[in-house]
């Protein structure tokens, strides 16, 4: 069973494919050259909400399609959920 | 590759259409009683009953024209009639849908009241839906319908699945003549610079740039905070897209890998010549879907992540969902499952396939998830105020 999802080997998060429990070990599959992915969740990641693939620090890029798709507001560590509370829009704002 | 064949009603102008209807047509908001009434007395018509058409001036007052106009004369209209307040604005909205060689009559109140009018287009109607009824579908190519596409209450799965599905159908589509559509000016805020790259020629790149900085300007200048919650949705965001630049990254997957896009049209304008427009609109569902079905579209492929289930009284808008868990609790909203694509199970090509067999059925006659429930969201998009 796949976990996760990556678009392009440049993004710095996976999308969950299936709801992910707390400290389970994953597998992701990239959809640009079909490579197999590992990550080990630290927190739970429900269908569809991305976790981190690094450590980012606030003021960071996140990166998906290999676009960048917001920044970092709060420090998330890699396995982590990265959603509303850490990531924003560089648009608009 | 030849085109595919399907039963369609070939019109007066030669456009094809894949529905029958006879449409009782509201000038303005204050006719929509009397259009009902006959749509009630004479069955197998349908009142399109609306908010606005008195005292629009300007722009605003032509986009209303156009969408009313628009609408009685897409393809999937066989015969209308309009009823408006008074004769002048009646008579315009009737010489515009006859331009298509299509049956038409207004009727106009002042001076003689609901009752008589009710009555008078009753008889009309009962005429129109009686010849209508004895129309008979013929063979026609499915390159020759025009589609539009737009997605909603997105989340990340439309981006991996059902976004890129309706791509595929939309490079299929266009490479054999087709004719297509897509919008929602704002949801292209993050993505704009991969669209641009889909713009046929330089002028057509500057055309989409003007009316995209032009809807961000609307945007920042109406704006009280940085429009989280709106776009992306509450809904997008329970679906796991965090940002619109990351919403809009997913919507664009719908144009395909290979069509690049011919023109820019305004709302409710119709294509020219087949291939892939750009056309600009808002990115509320039913707004855009009126203004599409207004320029003419025939079907309306509707990628959904959280379930939405919006349905127009002209086009059929088939839905798709890539969301297992969308398709558990709201199957009945659902035309098309690409779920499997998530574990590898289904490629896109092949969810594209699935698609344009489900296009082919819905053209031959087959309903939608959403004309069977009933769904006939009919939305005037309102540039500004009234006088």
């Amino acid at each position: 069973m796949i976990h996760f999802l990556t678009h392009d080997t440049e993004d710095n998060v996976g999308v969950a494919v299936v709801d992910i429990e707390a400290g389970a070990d994953c597998i992701g599959r990239n959809l640009s050259d079909n490579k197999t992915l590992k990550a080990h969740s630290e927190e739970a990641i429900p269908l569809g909400h991305k976790i981190a693939l690094k450590d980012f620090k606030v003021g960071d890029d996140v990166i998906k399609y290999a676009c960048v798709i917001g920044r970092i507001s709060a420090d998330v560590k890699t396995g982590h959920h990265v959603h509303t509370q850490n990531l924003k829009t560089k648009r608009w704002a | 590759m030849a085109t595919r064949k399907i039963l369609g009603y070939r019109r007066e102008n030669g456009a094809v259409g894949v529905r029958n209807h006879v449409v009782i047509l509201p000038v303005d908001d204050i006719s929509n009683a009397a259009c009902e009434a006959v749509a009630n007395n004479i069955k197998g018509t349908m009142a399109i009953p609306h908010a606005y058409g008195r005292l629009q001036f300007g722009e605003d007052l032509e986009l209303h024209f156009r969408t009313i106009i628009g609408t009685g004369a897409n393809a999937n209209v066989a015969a209308v009639i309009v009823i408006g307040i008074e004769a002048g604005w009646t008579k315009k909205i009737v010489d515009g849908i006859a331009k298509t060689g299509k049956p038409v009559f207004g009727f106009s109140i002042e001076g003689k009241g609901d009752i008589r009018t009710i009555a008078d287009a009753s008889y009309k109607a009962k005429e129109y839906v009686q010849w209508a009824s004895e129309l008979q579908r013929t063979e026609c190519d499915l390159s020759e319908l025009y589609i539009s596409v737009k997605c909603g209450e997105s989340d990340t799965t439309t981006g991996l699945s059902s976004c890129p599905t309706v791509g595929n159908v939309i490079d299929k589509h266009c490479a054999v003549g087709g004719t297509a559509s897509f919008g929602e000016t704002s949801e292209l805020t993050g993505a704009e610079h991969i669209v641009a790259a889909k713009a046929a020629n330089e002028e057509v790149r500057k055309e989409f740039f003007a009316m995209f900085e032009d809807y961000t300007k609307l945007v920042f200048d109406q704006k009280t905070n940085d429009l989280s919650e709106s776009q992306p949705t509450k809904g997008n965001i329970a679906g796991g897209l965090t940002t619109i630049e990351e919403k809009a990254l997913g919507n664009v997957e719908k144009l395909g890998k290979k069509t690049k896009f011919i023109g820019c049209l305004p709302p409710a304008v119709a294509p020219t010549k087949p291939g892939l427009w750009f056309m600009d609109t808002s990115s509320a569902a039913a707004e855009a879907v009126t203004l599409w079905a207004a320029s003419g579209a025939v079907i309306h492929l509707f990628p959904t992540g959280q379930g939405n289930v919006i349905g127009n009284p002209i086009e059929p808008v088939i839905k798709l969902t890539g969301n297992p868990k969308t398709m558990a609790t709201m199957s009945e909203h659902i035309d098309v499952d690409v779920s499997k694509v998530l574990q590898g199970e289904m490629t896109i090509d092949e969810a594209g396939d699935v698609l344009l067999d489900m296009i082919v059925r819905t053209a031959n006659g087959r309903y939608t998830a959403a004309e069977a429930l009933g769904h006939r969201e009919y939305s005037m998009t309102k540039l500004y105020r009234s006088a």
